[in-house]
């Protein structure tokens, strides 16, 4: 659905994006992460046609940016920076003020899936008031809605859930997840991890404007052939499993196998009492630290 | 785009605000010169003027001819200044161009509802002034004939023609007017910094109108043909002024519009 190639953009002397390869498929959740200034938002601009890149190639929904953006952009539905909206108007006239700006629908239809998009963002259709009144929070639903309205096959956001209350940032993250399994690709961009580990199947971390990791979040996080117990004797517990322990750290140690019933077998057979049994897994955290430093040491 | 813009641009309280202010001035002259009947000797002050307290049917170009300098370019330079910059501000810029409305066709959308801006405005101007000099200055010749600029009399018809002819050329100046702004809008995110540019330039030109040592740059300013209406009410109708003003204006539109075109086509949207 997005694919770039060697994707740069040039401030003056300042590379804000450099040489980017993005490939979100069809079907993904895709996590587009970065640190505040890393040329997220750049990136998406220019995926949008806002923002001309200095050099390289864009491909969204299968049609190259920005020379198609008539016949591409109708498919995608959009967030950038938050929501921008027309206070003097209600929220229903800015979706239709949006919705009329590009597409000859009939009046009826446009009225219809109005009320229907604005009722799935958790906003009353029937709200008169001008948008210069709303809160933060029904700014960015209003920005949601105009994103949803036209039902696109791609969903590119940028820090969907900024200024929700966390009620609110469930019932997006829940919408959000209800439409992928309808069939649309979402592109999420945020420098919120715990958000992006939450909702996203395909993780792509941006550091000062290069990727410096891009994988299936499941083989990011998948189990890693160790087991962690925790144990009141740990000194007990390495006699016990010997040579498969690969590290000791106050009650807890680190042991080389696939199988935690297994290994707990063992214990509570040779008589051990065990606080704690499981595969060990390493949080996308870790592996975004990790890429992240090592990216930086590579630099220096 | 371009329905959709006229149709918010006519539901804008702003605009009408704009032309309500505009409406001001003149009614305040009408007034003060129906109360205290004293008119600017003939030949000072603003065009026409002495002719109103003999003739209210004549009062339409004398407010055009009063808000003409100031008010009226300032109004345009505000509403053509935002067109733009105004959707930069409230970040739905970038929402209208990934709808997506191409950015020519949406510059060509804000200019037509710019267009529509000056024609109202000047087309109320003149009927308020038509009614304000009929009820507060009344007419004077109930044949309905009126005096030439040039002393010579006019019929009504020709009248009613050479004011029509009038408020297409004052309309056209002001199209000069919006395009500098346009051109501003698209440089600046801030409606408010696109209009003031527009109006220093104005102003600077009136500045060096009214220096001598600039005698070969004021055929190029941008206000110099502006009162050049007036001469549409000599009779026979002195054309050289009128044409070199829209040969004028037509050049400062051609220019300014192509700018703000080029800019506003290749520029990174970031706001």
């Amino acid at each position: 659905m997005i694919r770039t190639r060697g994707l740069t953009k040039r401030y003056g002397a300042l590379t804000a994006v450099d040489g980017l390869d993005l490939d979100v498929r069809e079907g993904d959740v895709y996590g587009f992460l970065g640190a505040n200034g890393s040329g997220k938002t750049t990136t998406v601009r220019m995926l949008l046609g806002l923002v001309l890149a200095t050099s390289g190639e864009i491909e969204l929904v299968g049609r190259p940016m920005p020379a198609s953006r008539a016949s591409a952009l109708p498919h995608v539905g959009a967030l950038v920076e938050g929501p921008g909206a027309y206070g003097h108007l209600s929220g229903r006239a800015n979706l239709a003020t949006f919705d009329r700006a590009a597409s000859a629908t009939s009046r009826r239809v446009r009225s219809r899936r109005i009320a229907e998009t604005l009722d799935q963002v958790g906003l009353d259709p029937s709200d008169r008031r001008p948008v210069r009144t709303y809160s933060l929070g029904m700014r960015q639903r209003l920005g949601l809605a105009s994103a949803l309205l036209r039902r696109p096959a791609l969903l590119v956001l940028d820090e969907p859930t900024n200024g929700l209350d966390p009620q609110g940032i469930r019932e997006i993250r829940e919408l959000l997840l209800a439409l992928n399994a309808q069939g649309t690709t979402i592109f999420l961009s945020s420098h919120l991890l715990a958000e992006i580990e939450q909702m996203c199947t395909r993780v792509g971390v941006l550091d000062r404007g290069r990727m410096v990791l891009q994988d299936d979040v499941a083989s990011l996080v998948a189990p890693t052939g160790r087991v962690a117990v925790h144990t009141p004797t740990p000194e007990w517990a390495a006699e016990v499993l010997g040579a498969r322990v690969e590290d000791v750290s106050g009650p807890r140690l680190v042991v080389v196998s696939d199988d935690a019933a297994g290994v707990n077998a063992e214990l509570v057979g040779a008589g051990l009492r065990v606080d704690e049994i499981g595969p060990l897994r390493v949080s996308l955290e870790d592996v975004v630290l990790r890429a992240s430093t090592e990216h930086a040491g590579a630099r220096a | 785009m371009i329905r959709l813009e006229l149709t918010s641009m006519l539901r804008r309280p702003r605009t009408w605000v704009t032309i309500a202010m505009l409406n001001a001035l003149p009614l305040v002259v009408a007034i003060l010169l129906a109360v205290t009947d004293l008119g600017p000797r003939p030949g000072t002050g603003p065009p026409f003027l002495s002719a109103v307290l003999t003739d209210g049917t004549l009062f339409p170009l004398a407010a055009l001819g009063i808000v003409l300098p100031l008010f009226l370019p300032v109004a345009v330079a505000v509403i053509a200044g935002d067109a733009i910059a105004g959707e930069a501000q409230a970040g739905t810029l970038r929402y209208l161009l990934i709808s997506p409305v191409g950015r020519t066709r949406l510059l060509v959308a804000k200019l037509a509802s710019t267009i529509a801006f000056v024609l109202l405005a000047v087309l109320v101007v003149a009927v308020a002034a038509y009614v304000e000099g009929r009820v507060l200055l009344g007419s004077a010749d109930p044949s309905g004939s009126v005096t030439s600029v040039s002393g010579s009399t006019l019929s009504q018809a020709e009248m009613i023609q050479r004011t029509v002819v009038a408020l297409g050329y004052v309309t056209v100046m002001m199209l000069g007017v919006a395009a500098i702004a346009l051109f501003f809008s698209t440089v600046t995110e801030s409606g408010v910094s696109a209009a003031l540019g527009t109006v220093a330039i104005l102003i600077g030109s009136t500045v060096l109108l009214g220096l001598d040592a600039a005698d070969v740059l004021q055929p190029y300013l941008p206000t110099r043909y502006w009162l050049a209406f007036v001469d549409l009410f000599r009779d026979p109708i002195r054309w050289d002024g009128v044409l070199r003003g829209l040969a004028s204006q037509g050049a400062y539109l051609v220019v300014f519009l192509g700018a703000a075109w080029a800019n506003f086509t290749t520029k990174d949207i970031n706001t």
